[in-house]
C-alpha cells in the first residue's frame, strides 16, 4: 500500500507539474527487492537521478523478488514500465527472444561500459547485442565457521584433499562439516556448480548449461562422483530437505555445522544469527582437478527497457546513470555487494573485499545454474540434486532423467 | 370485433410473460458464470493443444503435449498421488462417522463440544498446512520434540553450546519422499473428518426413533443395529460424505503448496499442483503443457461429476 | 436415537464418557492449542525448544502487534474483507434470481442448466487458471481486489444456485400461484412472496461463501502479484517467507487469519451447519 500510494502521489505529484510546465517528462521503474537493504540502495540511488534530474518525474513500484518473477511476464506485454530490474543470463532469454526488451549496445558504446564492464558483458549479450545494465553481483564460496577451525587447527583448505580432511577433522569433533537447506531446491545448484566448475571448468558448466552435453557425459558423472564423495566424506546436515536456506543458519550459528556453501547475501543471515566478524569467515570452493582455471558464481542483478516503454530517453538517462562508478560504489556498500562497474570502488567490508579478490581473478564468472539454464531445465535439475543429496546411488538414475528433460527442453 | 378481444391487445411480453421470465432471471447468472467458467474451461481444452509460454504466439502442435506427458514421469507420480490421496481421503468418511456416534449424546455442553470437533473445518487450510508443517518439523516442531525427548541427549557441543546427540534422527516426515505425501494427506484429514462428522451429525438427527425402537425389540444392537437400520438411513449422509470427499481429495493444493511445493523432489505432487508448477511458478510458463495436466485432472473429475448428477437426475425423477 | 443414550447405560459408562469427552476434544484440538501457545511465546523459549512447557514469558500482546507492525498483515486483513463480502453480496443475489428462475418456471432448458450449475460448481480449478488469468490480465483486473470479487462471485455462483434452487423448490408453490392468479408481475412475486421466505437460506449461503471466499489460497496466488490486492491467505505465505524460523510470529499471523471465519462460525453456527448439510462443496 504504501508503494501503491507513494506511487499515486508521485503520478498525481507529476500531473500537476505538467499542467504547470510542459517540459517534464515521466519515468516508471519497477524493482524486485524489498528487503530493506536493497531496497534502500535502490531508492538513494533513484534519489540520487532526481536530484540530477529535476525535470523528470520518477515513479517507483517495488514488488517481493518472488512476485515479480511472474508479475514481469504480464507487465512487460500489458504495461510495461520505461525499466525494470531483471536477471542476465538464459533467464532474460525468454523475453530478449519475445522481443520485449530494447538493446543497448549504443548506450554501452557511449558510456564506456564495454571497457568499465567488460567481465560481465558476455552474460548481458544474446543475439549478439547487449540487453542491460548490471548494478550489482556477489560471489559465492565457502563461509565457515573460524573459532571452530581455530580450535581444531584448521586452515582454509584450498584443496580438495585439503577440504576432505578438513572433513575428516571436523567429524571426529562432532562437528557436521557443512550446513545446507534445500527445500527451495537451489541451494543445491549452488553446490553442484562449483563442484562442476572445479572439476571440469567453466566450459562445461556453460556446454552443459546451454544445452549441448548431456548429463550422463563422463565429464558430469565425475562430478557427481565427487560430490558423492563430499556425501560421505564431509556430509550435510540432516533433514536438509526441510529447510530453507534460513533454517540452515541455525546449526552453523550454534556451532553443530561448520560451513556453508553460499552467497555473499547470507552474511546478514549469520550476524542476525548472533554470529560475529570474528567467527565467521569465507574461502574459495578449492581447486578439485589440478590445472583448472577457477572460475566463480557471481549472479549479477541488472535494469532492463521494456520494447514498450513509453519514456525511453528518460530510461536510457537512468540506465547512464546507474552505470556510473561513484553510484555503483554508493548502491553496493549499502547492500554489501559488489559493483561490476571496474571503476567503482568496494566496500571495505571484509567478505566483500575477500570476494572481490576472488571473482577479480576468476577464469569466468557464472550466473547460478538455475539462471544459466532454461526455467524448465533448472527446474528438473535441482529437483534431481536434491533427490542425489538424499540418496547419492540415485545417481544414474537422476542423470538419465535429466537427460530426458535436456532433448524436451531443448528441441 | 375481433381486433378487441382483450387476448389480443396484451402485449407480447405480456402474453409470453411465463417463458420470457425464466430467462430474465436467469441471465445475470448465466452471463457470470459463462465468462468465468463454462468459456475457460473450453479455452482450456483448446490451449491443452497448443504450445504457449504467454508471451510469444502460440504454436498448434495437436496432441503432442499429451503424448509428452505419457513419458513424463512426473506425470505418472502425481498421477499417483492422485490415487493415494483419494483412497486415504476416503478415511474421512468412515472416521467422521465414528466421530459422529460418539458425540451424538445429550450431556450438558454438548453444543459446545460439537462445535469444537467442527472448528478445524473453518480454518483455511493454509492455515492447516502451517501447523502441520511446524507439527512435523524434525528441528522445531511438535514431532521433533517429542523424538529428542527420548532418543536424544543433550551435549554441550565444540563451542560450548547445547546441542542435540541422536541414538536415531528424528523423522523428517515432510523431507522425506517415503512419507511427505501420509503426512500431508493425515494433516488434510483432520478438517475432513470434521466435516464428515457434521454431515453425520445432522443425518443421525433425523434417523427415525421408532425403527430403531423396533430393531431393539427385534434384539439388534451395536454394529448389528448400525448396519442395518441406521447406516440405510444415512445414506443421504454418506452420498454427501464421499461427493465431497473426493472433490476435496482431487482439489487438494493449499496444503501442498503450503507444507511441500511438490517436494523433495517432486514426490509430493499431485496433479493440481503440478498443472500449476508447469504453467505459472518461477520455473515454467507451459501454458500448454499445464493445460494438458488440467484437462486431464478434469476428465478425472467429470468422472465423479457425472456420477453426482446422474444420483441427482434419479432424484429429480421421484420427487 | 443410536447409539444407546448414555443416560440409559451403566453408571461407570457414563462417567467415563463425561471423562473421556474433554480428553478427546484435547486431543482433537491438540495442534491448535499447540499453535496458539507457540503464539504467546518469547523468543527464548522457541529457541529453547520450549514447546510443551508453560511459556517462561508471555508475549501474547508483543507478538500481535509485531506481526502487524513487521508485515502488511492489516492490509492483508483489510483486503480479504473487501474480497469476501462484495462476493457473498453478488453471488448469494445471483442465485436467488437465477434459483428463482430455475424452480419456479418449467421449461425445458431448466433441469440442463440447473446441472450446468451443478457441474461447474464441481471442476477443478486448474481447468480455469490459465484462461481466467489471462482475460483478468487483459482486462485490467489482474491484481486487483474486483478482479477476484468477480471471479469468486461468478464461480461460487454454481453453488449458491444449487442450494437456492433446492431451497425454493420446497417451498409452498401454492403461494406464488394464487399470487400469479391475482395478475402480481413476475419480479413483485420475486420481491415480496419469494424472498422473505428465503431469508433463512440466505443466511445460511452467506456464512458459507464468507468462508469459502475468505480461505482461498488458490486463486488469490493465480489472480494477485503484489501485496496490495492479496488477501490474508496469501498474505500469510509471504508472512511465512518474511519470518523465517520465527514460529511465535508465524503463529500468530496464521490465527489471525482464521480468526474472522471461526468467529463468523460461532455467531452464525446454526445457519452455518443448516446450509453445509444443503450440500456444500469446499
Amino acid at each position: 500500500m504504501f508503494h501503491k500510494s507513494k506511487a499515486a502521489l508521485a503520478a498525481f505529484a507529476a500531473s500537476t507539474i505538467l499542467a504547470t510546465s510542459a517540459f517534464a517528462s515521466e519515468l516508471v521503474i519497477n524493482f524486485d527487492d524489498l528487503n530493506p537493504g536493497p531496497k534502500k540502495g535502490f531508492e538513494d540511488a533513484v534519489e540520487a537521478f532526481k536530484a540530477a534530474n529535476p525535470d523528470i518525474n520518477v515513479t517507483v513500484n517495488i514488488n517481493d523478488r518472488e512476485a515479480h518473477k511472474t508479475a514481469i511476464r504480464n507487465f512487460l506485454s500489458a504495461d510495461p514500465p520505461d525499466v525494470t530490474s531483471w536477471y542476465p543470463g538464459n533467464r532474460m532469454g525468454p523475453f530478449v527472444d519475445a522481443g520485449l526488451f530494447e538493446p543497448i549496445d549504443d548506450l554501452w558504446a557511449a558510456e564506456g561500459l564495454d571497457k568499465d564492464m567488460a567481465a560481465i558483458q558476455p552474460t548481458m549479450t544474446r543475439n549478439g547485442k547487449i540487453w542491460g545494465v548490471p548494478y550489482s553481483y556477489y560471489q559465492w564460496g565457502i563461509y565457515y565457521r573460524k573459532d571452530i577451525f581455530d580450535k581444531l587447527g584448521l586452515d582454509e583448505p584450498t584443496t580438495w584433499d585439503g577440504l576432505l580432511s578438513a572433513c575428516g577433522t571436523l567429524r571426529d569433533a562432532g562437528v557436521t562439516p557443512f550446513t545446507i537447506g534445500t527445500k527451495f531446491l537451489w541451494t543445491a545448484a549452488g553446490v553442484f556448480d562449483y563442484i562442476n566448475l572445479r572439476t571440469n571448468g567453466y566450459e562445461v558448466h556453460n556446454d552443459l548449461t546451454a544445452g549441448k552435453i548431456k548429463y550422463t557425459d563422463p565429464r558430469i558423472v565425475k562430478t557427481m562422483e565427487n560430490w558423492a564423495q563430499m556425501i560421505d566424506e564431509c556430509g550435510f546436515v540432516e533433514n536438509h530437505t526441510s529447510m530453507s536456506w534460513q533454517d540452515a543458519i541455525a546449526p552453523f550459528a550454534n556451532g553443530d555445522a561448520a560451513m556453508y556453501v553460499m552467497g555473499n547475501f547470507s552474511v546478514d543471515g549469520y550476524k542476525n544469527a548472533g554470529l560475529t566478524n570474528d567467527q565467521i569467515d569465507y574461502f574459495q570452493f578449492p581447486e578439485i582437478t589440478p590445472g583448472i582455471p577457477m572460475a566463480e558464481e557471481a549472479p549479477a542483478d541488472a535494469f532492463f527497457i521494456p520494447s514498450g516503454a513509453k519514456n525511453k530517453d528518460e530510461a536510457r538517462k537512468f540506465l547512464a546513470f546507474i552505470a556510473q562508478p561513484e553510484i555503483q560504489s554508493k548502491w553496493n556498500e549499502t547492500i554489501g555487494q559488489l559493483p561490476p562497474n571496474s571503476r567503482a570502488t568496494v566496500s571495505d567490508d571484509k567478505f566483500i573485499q575477500e570476494g572481490f579478490a576472488v571473482v577479480s581473478n576468476a577464469a569466468g564468472l557464472a550466473q547460478f545454474y538455475d539462471r544459466d539454464a532454461p526455467a524448465e531445465m533448472a527446474k528438473a535439475g535441482m529437483e534431481g540434486f536434491q533427490k542425489f543429496m538424499v540418496d547419492t546411488s540415485t545417481m544414474m538414475e537422476v542423470l538419465e532423467e535429466l537427460d530426458r528433460v535436456q532433448a524436451e527442453v531443448y528441441k | 370485433m375481433a381486433y378487441a378481444d382483450p387476448p389480443s391487445r396484451k402485449s407480447w411480453i405480456a402474453r409470453n410473460r411465463l417463458s420470457i421470465a425464466p430467462w430474465l432471471f436467469l441471465s445475470p447468472a448465466l452471463i457470470f458464470f459463462a465468462i468465468y467458467v463454462v468459456i475457460p474451461i473450453f479455452q482450456s481444452l483448446s490451449i491443452s493443444l497448443y504450445e504457449w509460454n504467454g508471451l510469444s504466439d502460440a504454436v498448434y502442435v495437436g496432441f503432442r503435449n499429451y503424448v509428452d506427458l505419457w513419458d513424463d514421469p512426473k506425470f505418472w507420480i502425481s498421477l499417483k498421488n492422485n490415487v493415494i490421496w483419494l483412497v486415504l481421503y476416503m478415511l474421512a468418511v468412515p472416521l467422521g462417522l465414528a466421530v459422529a456416534l460418539f458425540l451424538n449424546q445429550t450431556v450438558p455442553g454438548m453444543r459446545f463440544y460439537k462445535s469444537m470437533f467442527f472448528f478445524p473445518f473453518v480454518i483455511s487450510q493454509v492455515v492447516v498446512g502451517l501447523i502441520f508443517g511446524w507439527f512435523y518439523n524434525p528441528d522445531f516442531g511438535i514431532v521433533g520434540a517429542i523424538w529428542k525427548s527420548i532418543y536424544c541427549e543433550e551435549v554441550i557441543n565444540i563451542v560450548g553450546n547445547v546441542s542435540v546427540r541422536c541414538s536415531r534422527t528424528p523423522p523428517d516426515i515432510l523431507g522425506d519422499p517415503r512419507f511427505a505425501t501420509y503426512g500431508i494427506i493425515f494433516a488434510g484429514l483432520w478438517p475432513q473428518v470434521a466435516y464428515c462428522m457434521i454431515l453425520y451429525l445432522t443425518g443421525l438427527n433425523n434417523v427415525s426413533s421408532e425403527q430403531i425402537e423396533a430393531g431393539r425389540l427385534d434384539g439388534a444392537k451395536g454394529w448389528r443395529m448400525l448396519r442395518h437400520v441406521v447406516l440405510p438411513q444415512l445414506w443421504p449422509a454418506t452420498f454427501l460424505a464421499v461427493v465431497v470427499t473426493v472433490i476435496g481429495a482431487l482439489r487438494s493444493f493449499d496444503m501442498i503448496a503450503i507444507m511441500t511445493q511438490g517436494g523433495p523432489f517432486g514426490s509430493t505432487n499431485v496433479l493440481s499442483y503440478y498443472m500449476f508448477e508447469t504453467a505459472l511458478s518461477e520455473y515454467g510458463f507451459r501454458y500448454g503443457y499445464g493445460s494438458a495436466i488440467a484437462t486431464v485432472l478434469f476428465f478425472i473429475m467429470l468422472i465423479f461429476i457425472s456420477f453426482f448428477l446422474w444420483q441427482m437426475y434419479k432424484e429429480e425423477r421421484r420427487g | 436415537m443410536f447409539p444407546t443414550p448414555i443416560q440409559r447405560t451403566s453408571a461407570p459408562s457414563r462417567i467415563g464418557y463425561q471423562v473421556f469427552l474433554p480428553v478427546a476434544m484435547i486431543i482433537w484440538l491438540l495442534p491448535l492449542i499447540a499453535i496458539f501457545m507457540t503464539s504467546v511465546r518469547g523468543l527464548k523459549d522457541i529457541n529453547s525448544g520450549n514447546i510443551f512447557g508453560w511459556p517462561t514469558e508471555f508475549k501474547l500482546i508483543e507478538n500481535y502487534i509485531a506481526v502487524f507492525e513487521a508485515s502488511p498483515a492489516l492490509m492483508y486483513l483489510m483486503n480479504s474483507f473487501y474480497i469476501t463480502i462484495p462476493t457473498v453480496i453478488v453471488a448469494v443475489s445471483l442465485a436467488c434470481l437465477a434459483g428463482y428462475g430455475l424452480s419456479i418456471y418449467r421449461f425445458r432448458l431448466a433441469l440442463p442448466l440447473f446441472f450446468l450449475f451443478v457441474a461447474g460448481n464441481f471442476v477443478p480449478f486448474q481447468i480455469l487458471m490459465v484462461p481466467v488469468r489471462d482475460f483478468s490480465v487483459r482486462t485490467g483486473l489482474y491484481d486487483t481486489i474486483q478482479g477476484q470479487v468477480l471471479f469468486h462471485a461468478a464461480f461460487q455462483t454454481g453453488f449458491c444456485t444449487l442450494f437456492m434452487r433446492n431451497f425454493i423448490k420446497a417451498l409452498p408453490q401454492e403461494l406464488i400461484e394464487a399470487a400469479r392468479v391475482e395478475g402480481v408481475s413476475e419480479l413483485k412475486i420475486f420481491w415480496y412472496v419469494v424472498i422473505p421466505l428465503m431469508r433463512p437460506a440466505i443466511a445460511a449461503l452467506a456464512v458459507l461463501i464468507f468462508t469459502f471466499v475468505w480461505n482461498d489460497f488458490f486463486w488469490a496466488t493465480v489472480l494477485t502479484q503484489g501485496e496490495t490486492a492479496k488477501p490474508i491467505t496469501a498474505g500469510v505465505r509471504a508472512l511465512n517467507g518474511q519470518f523465517v524460523a520465527n514460529w511465535h510470529l508465524v503463529s500468530a499471523a496464521s490465527l489471525l487469519a482464521a480468526v474472522p471465519p471461526v468467529a463468523m462460525f460461532f455467531l452464525m453456527q446454526r445457519h452455518f451447519i443448516a446450509g453445509l448439510t444443503l450440500g456444500a462443496v469446499k
